[in-house]
């Protein structure tokens, strides 16, 4: 492919969001909204993985939030119980993650729709019960502590920190993500997504290129719950819950399946609007809920692709 | 031997009030595709709507009538209002708008009714029956003999009935359906409509065992999806086995093994049927047009 | 191309989004209360919200603290501790509160002390758990009883009936889990023996297994359950379904009538550790926490139409605890307020009577449990306890 195909397709989003990671914190008062934008970019970072998986290959998950749980407990048993540094862990954690989807992938992505979407939700439910249970690991219901980052000796300590490292690696996941949807195997995913049977035809090895991509939105989703617990000190068991793993598939579906992009504005908008919404106060479930259904309603694409092609509409005027 | 009953006893109230929640999915899934995961939230209307009204003086059998009523309205409100203006789009977008719903529905209920659980009195007394060593509660054979009501009258609506086999229709293809004059929009508002109404009575019938409050739908509808999947989402008869075997499952998990992992235990068991049978127990295989 | 007009959505939607703005500054003193008001755990936050809500109104009323007025920020968490967290940097870095009441649940307190800790605000904390207070961190204190403290209740009152061999059946959540570690700990040097344990999840719906496991266990004289919620409830129905006879022992997490209502006639005999506030019209009128759990009954009770529970008792007590350390201080800096709290001495509040000290962040002892004893439909007060 030629430089300029290169350049618009891959570098230039990935400076485009490097330059909204560099820029956002100027308008930032108070070391509340670092605490935000850095919530926002770890779950944005989970929220690419799966868009992989669900937008582009188009497999439906409803536990991946256990891949969470898996990350953010490896950098909380590991130095704890292991001594290990957190750094380690972290890695550790992501190629644990990916094993495990290994192992449970295979068998599970055979099946199709909603048989696929129980399937995932008993494997996170399982993953959350055996680290609710299992407390001399883990720390029980109440969890466990965990403790701090340490890289080249200086302590990983307070929101800005963490809103840097968070965003400088979703950046790095973001370029990542859009490397792998250019390349052959970006292609043969959408090929499967269209039509499971004409890829087949075509000679993709469905089986093993969809058990690819879950191995990569597991370690995604892992690196983001390692930074998740290291950022807030304590993990408890309800970040591999099943309410998590629903946020992380709200995250997908409002920014829009298939866009790299909306994986950004779909995890931006369920971070910012509970904290939006406090005022409301006891009716911020409700309007939640509502925000939620008009969205889908009215932007059913999610809301990169809807805007899209609203702009390109309005454009042709 | 009395233990093992007992066990029993209790998998099978657990497993009646799984399978009556998982009959509420298998309605709206075989008019339109659709999993609903609002279908909690209709058992927990069903409940609490019939506690409200019954504190508020309303002799039981009205406030449970008006409970039901509710719910079913609620249960078109779903449908009119937030899955027919989405139509077209993707199956996972439907999803989300039901969970979108399931999220609205309950925060409403915090404010119409309170963070509080509720109980309701039991239909025949809540004295035990005692059988072979073992106690069962009576309410626990009110919400099986339920399941199996409801499974018996909806055998009968899909075979027997004109209005039935429209919906059949409508699942199997909807444009043919509307081809040949189904009046499809009335047939999935008719759907949604029974669904509720069917979660509306399931929430009556267990909230004498389980009890009742705001945010009982979460853990109900993950429990009788699951059942659903397992039975072989479409078939009722399926919903119920399904939920009848999770429901044992978990119970002796309990009794003979551990406690704390009784949940896990049921997923485990799913994940490895599914695996083995990809359209769960009594599901019938699709077949894949290229 | 695409990835320009994908960017230039973003940018318009990143316009187009408006994060609330920050309150302006006034001359009131700002607390901040972090509350699980729904969710797994909005059992304890509703009432503590509530009591809150309802006493910063009447201190307000009555000219406020220090001639300056109140002003509540009040924040759901819904039980998840990841919430908690930033709504604690909310707090601090946005609303610039002056010290803080809350953390309805232990995760939610433990996950937002570093905040506060870091921040130099004090923090009284609502949650059971012992950790809080153990180790004695500067500017965090509780006013709830500790789940070890129930334990020791229970099992004294245990050693008094000659009960030695118990069983225990936990909820698989925080709290049961919590209280029945701390029970686990204590047990040998009260000279209880544990012959079995079972649990159940929170929101199940039968525990029969469980129980009739516990009844075919040799040399089980009593049974324990450490639970909050609905589980206890469901518990004692089926201990009583099942016809079980032994002495059978709730938590402090059921202090409140509706456990009674929901767990019928089948409470009968049940006894569990309480403050005084669930007894209030039924203690003696010499007894110094009449006046303050019977005005506290009344006020709730007639403000919401609600019984009272323990939790919205506690949150009470937290700020009655601020708003006196504060007058003490004669200001609101964080730092003399936090020392005047640490030197609560002689408050009678709804939990107890509260005397802090430099290492003891939480000023009650055994006596600030009651043993009571449900007859009849209500409660009564095991005599001597």
């Amino acid at each position: 492919m030629n430089l300029r195909a290169l350049i618009e397709t891959r570098l230039l989003p990935a400076i485009l969001v490097a330059a909204i990671v560099i820029i956002l914190p100027m308008f930032f008062p108070s070391g509340y909204y670092y605490r935000i934008g850095a919530l926002v970019f770890i779950f944005a970072l989970a929220v690419v993985g799966l868009n992989l998986l669900m937008g582009f290959a188009g497999q439906v998950s409803l536990g991946h939030a256990g891949f969470l749980g898996i990350g953010a407990y490896s950098v909380a048993i590991g130095p704890t119980h292991f001594g290990a540094p957190s750094w380690l862990c972290l890695f550790a954690g992501a190629i644990l993650s990916g094993a495990v989807a290994f192992a449970v992938g295979r068998p599970i992505l055979k099946l199709k729709g909603h048989y696929l979407a129980i399937a995932t939700l008993g494997f996170g439910l399982l993953i959350a019960i055996v680290l609710n249970n299992e407390a001399a690991w883990t720390g029980g219901p109440d969890g466990m502590n965990v403790p701090a980052l340490t890289l080249f000796g200086w302590r990983v300590h307070g929101s800005d920190a963490w809103y840097w490292i968070a965003g400088a690696t979703f950046v790095g996941g973001f370029l990542l993500a859009l490397n792998l949807m250019e390349s052959p195997t970006g292609r043969a995913l959408q090929a499967i997504h269209d039509s499971e049977i004409a890829a087949r035809v075509l000679g993709i090895d469905v089986a093993r290129k969809k058990l690819t991509v879950f191995i990569i939105s597991a370690m995604y989703a892992s690196v983001a719950g390692s930074f998740l617990a290291l950022f807030n000190g304590l993990v408890t068991p309800d970040v591999a819950g099943f309410l998590g793993s629903i946020e992380l598939v709200a995250m997908v579906v409002l920014g829009g399946m298939g866009s790299i992009f909306g994986s950004l504005v779909g995890a931006a908008v369920l971070v910012v609007l509970p904290q939006v919404l406090t005022i409301f106060q006891e009716y911020e479930q409700a309007l939640l809920g509502l925000i939620v259904m008009i969205f889908m309603i009215f932007l059913r694409q999610g809301i990169v692709p809807s805007v899209t092609a609203a702009l390109a509409g309005w454009r042709k005027c | 031997m009395a233990e093992l009953l007992q066990f029993a006893f209790s998998g099978l109230t657990v497993g009646a009030i799984y399978a009556l929640v998982a009959l509420g999915f298998t309605l709206i899934h075989n008019a339109s595709d659709i999993i609903n995961f609002a279908q909690g939230e209709f058992v927990m209307l069903g409940g609490m709507t019939t506690v409200f009204m019954a504190t508020a003086g309303i002799p039981l059998p009205l406030a449970m009538l008006i409970a039901i009523v509710v719910t079913t309205g609620v249960g078109l409100a779903l449908h009119r209002f937030a899955i027919e203006p989405a139509r077209g789009a993707s199956p996972v977008a439907l999803i989300m708008i039901t969970i979108g719903a399931s999220v609205f529905l309950r925060g409403v209920a915090q404010i119409v009714f309170d963070k509080r659980f509720h109980s309701l009195p039991p239909l025949f007394g809540a004295d035990p029956i005692q059988f072979g060593g073992a106690a069962i509660l009576p309410q626990s054979l009110v919400v099986l003999a339920g399941a199996a009501v409801i499974v018996a009258l909806l055998w009968l609506f899909v075979e027997r009935t004109l209005l039935g086999k429209a919906v059949i229709a409508t699942a199997a293809n909807r444009l043919a359906a509307r081809l040949i004059g189904v009046d499809t929009r009335r047939i999935v508002d008719f759907s949604f409509a029974v669904s509720a109404a069917i979660g509306a009575i399931a929430g009556i019938l267990i909230t004498p065992i389980a009890l009742t409050s705001y945010d009982v739908g979460t853990l109900l509808a993950l429990k009788g999806f699951a059942a659903a999947m397992l039975g072989g989402i479409g078939s009722p008869l399926g919903a119920v086995v399904g939920g009848l075997l999770i429901g044992m499952i978990e119970a002796l998990c309990a009794g003979y093994v551990s406690s704390s992992y009784k949940d896990a235990a049921a997923f485990l068991i799913i994940l490895v049927v599914l695996i083995a049978m990809p359209q769960g127990l009594f599901g019938r295989v699709k077949v894949e047009r290229v | 191309m695409r990835a320009v007009q994908h960017f230039t959505a973003t940018a318009v939607i990143g316009l187009c989004a408006v994060l609330g703005a920050a309150l302006p500054a006034s001359a009131q003193i700002k607390i901040g209360a972090v509350l699980s008001v729904t969710g797994p755990a909005s059992f304890l936050g509703d009432p503590e919200k509530k009591t809150l809500e309802i006493y910063v109104d009447e201190i307000n009323a009555k000219g406020g603290v220090n001639g300056q007025k109140l002003q509540l920020i009040v924040y759901d968490d819904a039980g998840n501790p990841n919430n908690a967290r930033t709504f604690a940097t909310r707090l601090v870095e946005e609303d610039k509160i002056d010290a803080m009441v809350g953390g309805s649940t232990t995760g939610a307190t433990l996950a937002m002390i570093p905040v506060f800790e870091d921040a130099k605000i004090p923090f009284i904390s609502l949650a059971g758990a012992i950790q809080i207070i153990e180790p004695v961190r500067k500017w965090v204190f509780k006013t709830p009883h500790t789940d070890k403290m129930a334990c020791e209740k229970i099992f004294a009152d245990l050693k008094q009936r000659n009960l030695t061999t118990i069983a225990m059946i936990s909820g698989m959540d925080a709290f049961g889990k919590s209280m029945r570690d701390q029970c686990v700990a204590v047990a040998p040097k009260a000279g209880i023996k544990i012959a079995t344990e079972e649990s159940y999840g929170p929101r199940d719906s039968d525990m029969t297994p469980q129980l009739t496991k516990i009844r075919n266990t040799a040399g089980v004289q009593a049974v324990v359950n450490p639970g909050f919620g609905q589980g206890p409830a469901i518990v004692t129905r089926n201990y009583s379904q099942l016809g079980i006879k032994l002495p059978f022992y709730q938590s402090h997490g059921v202090c409140s009538k509706e456990f009674i209502k929901l767990a019928g006639p089948a409470a009968e005999g049940v006894r569990l550790p309480c403050a005084a506030l669930l007894i209030a019209d039924k203690l003696p009128a010499s007894d110094p926490q009449k006046p303050v759990v019977v005005n506290y009954t009344h006020t709730y009770q007639q403000k919401t139409g609600q019984a009272v529970s323990t939790f919205g008792g506690h949150a009470y007590d937290g700020l009655m605890i601020l708003v006196q350390a504060m007058q003490r201080a004669k200001s609101a800096d964080k730092a003399k307020v936090r020392d005047e709290i640490e030197k609560t001495k002689g408050y009678i509040g709804t939990g107890g009577i509260v005397n802090m000290s430099p290492t003891d962040h939480l000023g009650l002892n055994l006596s600030a449990f009651h043993m009571l004893e449900i007859k009849g439909g209500d409660w009564t007060l095991v005599p001597g306890t």
